[in-house]
């Protein structure tokens, strides 16, 4: 039976534990459906989670994120499916799979970083200002290869740079001036090598649900 | 011994030099590589990003390939090997229809490859010019090793396989505890902010243990060390000039094969002065820009 239990604020908001006047809380109905959700779709049980913090500890990238990764799974058993698929930690995270690799319930932590991704895109989840692009270059990763069959990086580049600010980023990033080292250094291949037997690759990304 | 190669999109174009080294090592040690014919992307982490189908099919198609040939799948990539393993592992469980694959064709590393009896032995036997003296840090990076259910990597906390070829090549490997810490690869365009503070860690790191150089095995590891530093240094006015190899030009350089300086051309840090005071590079002359 689902009630109404009050979760304190800063439990949930590490960055709030700083100030300590913080002294939010809101009350939540738990809701399982959203658990239910991602177990399904993941494979991976994240009800097992008792919150030890390991995967948030060896993060590499944890410092940029709202939500450390075990406070992530503990939203998703509490079934705060809103703030969990616009937030920036699941745009942020590297997949470089440190957190699979060690908890110590043996839950994908990643994959469901991957799970919870795919999702928001499906179902149209804002994507926070800080992470905005990262979908915007998985797009134009998947488009290059809906061209050739293989990633050419300079027009998957030239495609990621049309969906973002193109301009600001060659001016703010100094990237003109890593493109040209680049190329001086024969790093950029011009011309795409392309496989053969493209239709293939073009029928998969037609089975691709919508 | 002859396998199947899977060169994987970055071979083509950033890491041309992890390519060219590789190939020219694996023949000077009497290994053949077959590239698969007509392969494809394996999809990367945009794929498996934002879905399922994609991220099992694309890998899968390379897969049935390769099985065709009954050879081992030879991947020098990192990522492509970690998306091409999750791809081996799902596919033995459940099939797809589309693309059949029995497991013939076994999906592995190329550090893996260079690390059996026989091909240490060859290596042993051919070093005509040890990298003496040269203190160098192995980075592994992220997906050689990990998740190790899917990499089967046994030492997935502190790998030892690119230590053991450098030491073997005469270089000192430097112990350090940051060989498998992540660089930020696949936010390499969309957040490089995080990116600089992630490589300025492992280079603070590898230069505190006192290696003088880095060691990569990953076209994502030595693209985002070697092309940032740059940045790196006008962002922290500390200067920073760090070589970052990868391991197969190394081998190459100790195997006194004549195309290394071709390959180490296209790194933005040239390791030319690094080479030179050790007396690894005089000989040829060096090619280097």
């Amino acid at each position: 039976m689902d009630c109404p239990i009050e979760v304190a604020e800063v439990a949930l908001r590490p960055q709030l534990s700083k100030d300590s006047s913080a002294k939010e809380t809101a009350f939540i109905t738990p809701d399982s459906s959203f658990l239910h959700e991602v177990e399904e779709l993941s494979g991976e049980k994240v009800s097992l989670c008792y919150q030890c913090k390991k995967c948030s500890s060896g993060c590499p990238v944890n410092f940029v994120m709202d939500y450390l990764p075990h406070v992530i799974m503990r939203m998703i058993q509490l079934g705060l499916k809103d703030r969990v698929l616009s937030s920036t930690t699941i745009w942020i995270c590297a997949s470089c799979e440190t957190c699979t690799t060690r908890c110590p319930n043996e839950i994908d932590i990643a994959g469901v970083m991957d799970t919870l991704r795919r999702m928001a895109l499906a179902q149209g989840s804002p994507v926070p200002l800080a992470v905005r692009d990262v979908p915007k270059f998985h797009l134009a990763f998947l488009n290059s290869i809906k061209a050739g069959g293989r990633v050419h990086e300079m027009s998957m580049l030239a495609g990621y740079m049309l969906k973002t600010n193109f301009w600001a980023k060659l001016r703010s990033e100094g990237l003109l001036r890593l493109g040209w080292e680049m190329f001086r250094h024969g790093k950029l291949k011009l011309l795409p090598h392309r496989m053969h037997r493209r239709g293939e690759i073009k029928e998969l990304f037609k089975r691709v649900r919508k | 011994m002859k396998v199947s190669y899977y060169p994987g999109c970055s071979l083509l174009g950033t890491a041309k030099e992890y390519d060219q080294s590789t190939r020219a090592v694996c023949s000077t040690l009497g290994i053949e590589l077959e590239e698969l014919e007509d392969w494809n992307c394996c999809g990367a982490t945009s794929a498996h990003s934002t879905d399922d189908f994609l991220s099992l099919a694309l890998p899968a198609r390379n897969l049935s390939l390769a099985d065709e040939k009954g050879m081992d799948l030879i991947v020098p990539c990192a990522a492509c090997f970690q998306r091409l393993k999750v791809a081996e592992k799902k596919l033995l469980e459940k099939p797809l229809p589309d693309f059949p694959y029995k497991g013939k064709a076994k999906v592995r590393h190329l550090l893996d490859l260079l690390s059996e009896e026989e091909v240490l032995k060859q290596i042993k036997e051919k070093i005509r010019k040890p990298l003496s003296g040269l203190r160098v840090a192995c980075y592994y990076g992220c997906l050689v090793v990990r998740p190790p259910k899917i990499t089967d990597a046994a030492d997935y906390e502190d790998p030892q396989s690119m230590d053991k070829l450098m030491k073997l090549a005469g270089a000192q490997s430097v112990s350090w505890s940051y060989k498998t810490d992540c660089c930020g690869g696949s936010l390499v365009l969309t957040r490089p902010d995080v990116v600089r503070r992630l490589i300025r860690r492992l280079l603070d790191m590898a230069l505190e243990a006192g290696a003088e150089c880095l060691v990569t095995c990953c076209p994502m590891c030595q693209g985002n060390l070697d092309t940032r530093q740059r940045e790196l240094s006008e962002e922290t006015g500390k200067d920073y000039h760090v070589p970052i190899f990868y391991f197969t030009e190394l081998l190459g350089l100790a195997l006194d094969l004549p195309q290394a300086d071709d390959w180490l051309k296209h790194h933005l840090v040239n390791p030319k002065s690094l080479l030179e005071a050790k007396g690894l590079s005089e000989v040829r002359g060096g090619g280097f820009r």
